[in-house]
Order: C-alpha cells, then structure tokens, then sequence
C-alpha cells in the first residue's frame, strides 16, 4: 500500500532577506493509504505550507516527502508525477477556471496526465459524477455557474487525475450549509469509492469532527498535536491556547458534565451528544 | 520565484534614509541622476559611486538586492555596453580590429551610468514605502494642479497600481500554482506551447482582477470618497533639519559634479 510519508520537513521562505520566516519546522509524519486526515490550525500555522509539500509545488528547505516510497523531489519527472498522485484543492479553487466550457476545465489536469479521445472523456464524467456537476453543465462557461457549482467543477478538475491522496485546503469556506454539507458529502463518499486518502485542512472543527479519523493540528510551525478526533477534543485547554475551539457538541457536553449531568467522555458530534443524552435514565422515558 | 520581483519593493526600516521626508528623497534622487548625466571622467564616476554606497550603507541595502534588481536589464546593459565598444572611434586595442580603447572606455562608464541609475532608483523605493512616495510626489507636483493636471487622480492610480503589484504578483503565484498542481507545465517546450501554457493563468488573474477593481470602487464609494478636493492627511509631512542637512550635501554633490566636468575629471 502506498503511504505518505513526511520527512524532518522544514521550509524557510525568502532566506537571507528581512523577510525570512520558518513556515513550518521539522515536521515527520506517515499517512497511510485511505485515511481520512484533518488538518487543523489557526492562520499562519503554516499548514498551507505544509499540504504545498505534499504535491512539490513547494521544495522543502530540509527534509523530504515520500509517496509510496519515492522521494517526490527526487527528479523532474517526479516532480511532475506526484501532481497527478497527489492532488491539491486549493482554497477558493473557483478562481483557477479559465477554459471556455465546464467539460475542457475538468478534463485540463488528465489531458496533461497525456489522456483523450474517450478515455479522457470517461475520466471528466466519472468526477463530474463525484461531485454533482450534472452532464447538462457540460457545455456550459465555468464562469457562468453559481459559487457553489464552481466550487465542484473546481474539485472535479482535481479527481479527473484520479489522486491517490486527495488535499483539499478549506473546501468549504464561503458556502451556504447547504454546500458545505454537500461537498462534505461528495468527499466523504469520493473517498469511499476510491479508497483514496483524503486529508482536509479545515477551521470548522465540526466538520473535522464528523469526516475524520485522525487529526494533526499545527501551531507555529509545529505539529502541536495527533490523534483521533476524541484524542484532541478531550483537551480544550490546550486547543484553546493556540487559538483553536473544540467542537460546539464537545463544548455542550463539557458544560453539562460541570453542571452534574452525567455524560461519559469522547463526545464530540452531535450525534454522540444526542444519543448520549438519551441514555441518560428519565431522559429516554418523556 | 515570482516572489524575487524587487520592482518597487520597500524594504521597512528605521534609518537615516528612511526617515528622511520622500520629498527630499524625490528631489535628491533627480539631483543624482542630472549629476549622472553630468559626469564625464573617471573621478566624477568615483564619486558618484562612493555616493551611492554611501546612501547603501546608511540606508542597511544590501548589494545583494540592488544586484537582483539588476537582473533583468542585464540584456540592455551589455547590449549598449557592446555597441559602444564597437562603434567607437579611436586607437584599435590591437591594429586593425575593430575595438578601441576609447570603445572600452565608454562602455564601462555606460555600464556604470545605467548600473548607477538603476541604483539610485531602487534606493529610493527600498527605503520608502509606496504611500509615502505618492503623497511626496502628490506634493511635489501640487503647483501643477493650477494649471489643471489631475495630480491627485494621478497619484492615486500610482498608489494603487504600487499598492496591487504585490497582491497581483501573490494571485499569479496561488494560480500559477494552483494549475500546476493539475499538471500544467510552464517551463518547456517552444515559444508557442509556453504562450499558450500562459492562458491557464491570464484567465483567472483577468477575472479576478476586474472583480478587484469593482470591490474596491465600492469600498471607496461607501467611504465617501470623492476625489482630492479639500483631503487632509493623517500623517502630515514636515521638512526636518536632517532634509536640509540632505539638500545641502545635494547642491554641494551636484556642484562638485560640475565642477569636475570642466576639468574632464
């Protein structure tokens, strides 16, 4: 199985001028294939640095990333192969279109992985399908649709390259719930069809709650903490002190139990704090 | 990589130079480009590149910066700096070639001029920062605004173009990014594959740039803004003893240059 493997990573932007600042700072971790990642930190705590290693847009000032065992700044020709193995979201990716219809937007990235005729074709509309961009859109201008729409005709432009691992910076920022919820969705059942990893950088510790397994929060360039999501919520103090919140459900919970109402621990959705809730003698019953 | 583009940069600080007012440091920078035309000798040439690394040295500007600035005029220089060399009358370095020592002479001291003048310049927007410029030069020309020259519209196009520079360099490299993350390759192939490689970014960064010119019409509008007549400034500028210190040292400079050319120094 391939796995992501990260390396003693560090990256200083503009050395040698007054500008210079370590973004992130010795930063080792392993991925393994099909995990679902959230990765949490407050703005300048150099997780966009980080994922931006991940495909080799950025060169790591010291250390490396694996991909399946290979170093992908080994040579060119690596350089350009992880792009298509790991793909990145970035944040607001409606701003990358630019082809003249939805489908020549979504089939850029396999075109340049050297497809076409058919087999490109199959590629765009299986990630059309991923996504919900419905077939009518097809012949449509990108620019022309709505916010959201955008939105995943952006993301399809990313899965036509069928990534192994799938890095999406902030998809939901600026959506309506609604969008929020369905892209959310989208990725969750991408991922289970695919079996891709996806990691999911997000300020929406709900959302991180909800979607994933394993989550790595970065503060000042650090890793500050990794685990699963029970792991990390169960210390608020220590999200809060690097200007992160716990989840609204956790924060529920927590308030009850100092009011004596009698809640185990590791809750942090809201589907566990209802059902938890309703376990709770005399709640059940009216 | 796009990140390296110095043009216009301001490098913040807290120096002699920095601190000085822009508008000195405008009428300076003028003083030391007529005295760049002025020179004519090896001396005059000393001088003003002892003057120049003066001002870098006060100013904490390193070559390094200059240099990297330099960059892409490297084509002109040793373009002018060959066809001096060439076209030269004079002695022929050796019989009959076509180079001549007063060929050589002349294109060193070209290179130096455009080095020179590139220098100044980049010293002058290193150590003040773009509003400053503008206002400085929104005062300058103030008596032009008699005669009906729209200063004021005209340093604020400046101010913004100055102030858009970075944000538009940024949103070329996020989108630069983002389609090379989707396998677009910029750097091979011929002229008209790297041309067209260039749509993928043209496209977005015109999208985004006229949705930016529209939000920010709008964010000025609902500040009430409406044009230069009757503005104040928060930060007035006041003319300090170190200006005057600094125009003296000018006039003294730009005189030394003069004299120096009657003696062909």
């Amino acid at each position: 199985m391939p796995e992501l493997r990260v390396e003693a990573l560090t990256h200083v932007y503009s050395a040698g001028t007054p500008f210079e600042k370590t973004a992130i700072e010795n930063i080792s971790l392993t991925i393994p294939q099909g995990q679902m990642v959230g990765v949490l930190g407050h703005t300048g705590s150099g997780k966009s640095t980080f994922i931006q290693h991940l495909n080799a847009l950025l060169r790591p000032s010291s250390g490396a990333v694996y991909y399946d065992g290979k170093d992908v700044n080994a040579t060119k020709h690596s350089r350009r192969e992880v792009k298509a193995q790991v793909g990145l979201v970035f944040q607001y990716p409606e701003y990358q279109l630019f082809e003249e219809t939805v489908f020549r937007d979504i089939a850029f990235g396999p075109k340049n992985q050297g497809l076409d005729g058919s087999a490109l074709e199959a590629r765009v509309r299986e990630a059309a399908a991923f996504v919900g961009v419905d077939e009518t859109l097809f012949e449509r201008s990108p620019l022309e649709l709505s916010g959201g729409q955008k939105r995943r005709v952006a993301i399809a432009g990313v899965i036509a390259m069928r990534p192994g691992v799938l890095v999406l910076d902030e998809p939901t920022a600026g959506l309506d719930p609604a969008g929020c919820r369905q892209i959310l969705d989208n990725i969750q059942s991408y991922r289970e069809k695919t079996g891709s990893t996806v990691i999911l950088v997000s300020h929406n510790m709900d959302d991180a709650a909800r979607m994933c397994e394993r989550l790595i929060v970065f503060d000042h360039g650090h890793i500050a903490m990794d685990g699963t999501p029970e792991e990390v919520f169960a210390r608020p103090e220590e999200m809060s002190a690097i200007s992160l919140s716990v989840p609204h459900a956790a924060a529920l919970a927590m308030a009850l139990r100092r009011k004596g109402v009698p809640l185990p621990g590791a809750i942090y959705t809201h589907e566990q704090l209802l059902d938890a809730l309703l376990r709770i003698e005399g709640v059940g019953a009216c | 990589m796009l990140k390296d583009v110095t043009l216009g940069q301001y490098f913040p600080g807290d120096t002699v130079v920095h601190r000085l007012d822009p508008r000195t440091k405008i009428v300076l920078l003028v003083v030391y480009i007529v005295a760049l035309f002025q020179a004519s000798g090896w001396w005059s040439y000393a001088l003003l590149l002892a003057a120049t690394a003066a001002v870098m040295l006060l100013g904490h500007i390193r070559a390094k910066n200059i240099f990297k600035g330099l960059k892409p005029m490297l084509f002109i220089i040793v373009f002018t700096a060959l066809l001096n060399m060439f076209y030269t009358p004079g002695r022929p370095v050796v019989e009959g070639w076509i180079i001549t020592w007063e060929g050589i002479e002349r294109s060193v001291q070209m290179i130096l001029r455009i080095v020179l003048l590139i220098a100044g310049t980049f010293l002058l927007t290193y150590t003040t920062s773009p509003i400053a410029l503008t206002d400085g030069l929104e005062r300058l020309m103030s008596p032009l605004k008699r005669i009906g020259v729209p200063v004021h519209e005209m340093t604020l196009m400046m101010s913004m173009a100055l102030r858009f520079i970075p944000t538009l360099i940024e949103e070329t490299d996020k989108i630069m990014s983002a389609q090379r993350s989707r396998g677009a390759d910029f750097e091979t192939g011929n002229l008209i594959r790297r041309a067209k490689a260039l749509l993928p970014i043209l496209v977005p960064l015109f999208v985004s740039a006229f949705r930016r010119a529209d939000e920010l019409a709008v964010a000025m509008e609902s500040r009430c803004y409406h044009g230069g007549e009757g503005r104040t400034r928060m930060k007035q500028m006041k003319l300090q003893s170190i200006d005057a210190f600094a125009f003296a040292l000018g006039v003294l400079f730009l005189a030394a240059i003069i004299v120096m050319r009657r003696f062909h120094l």
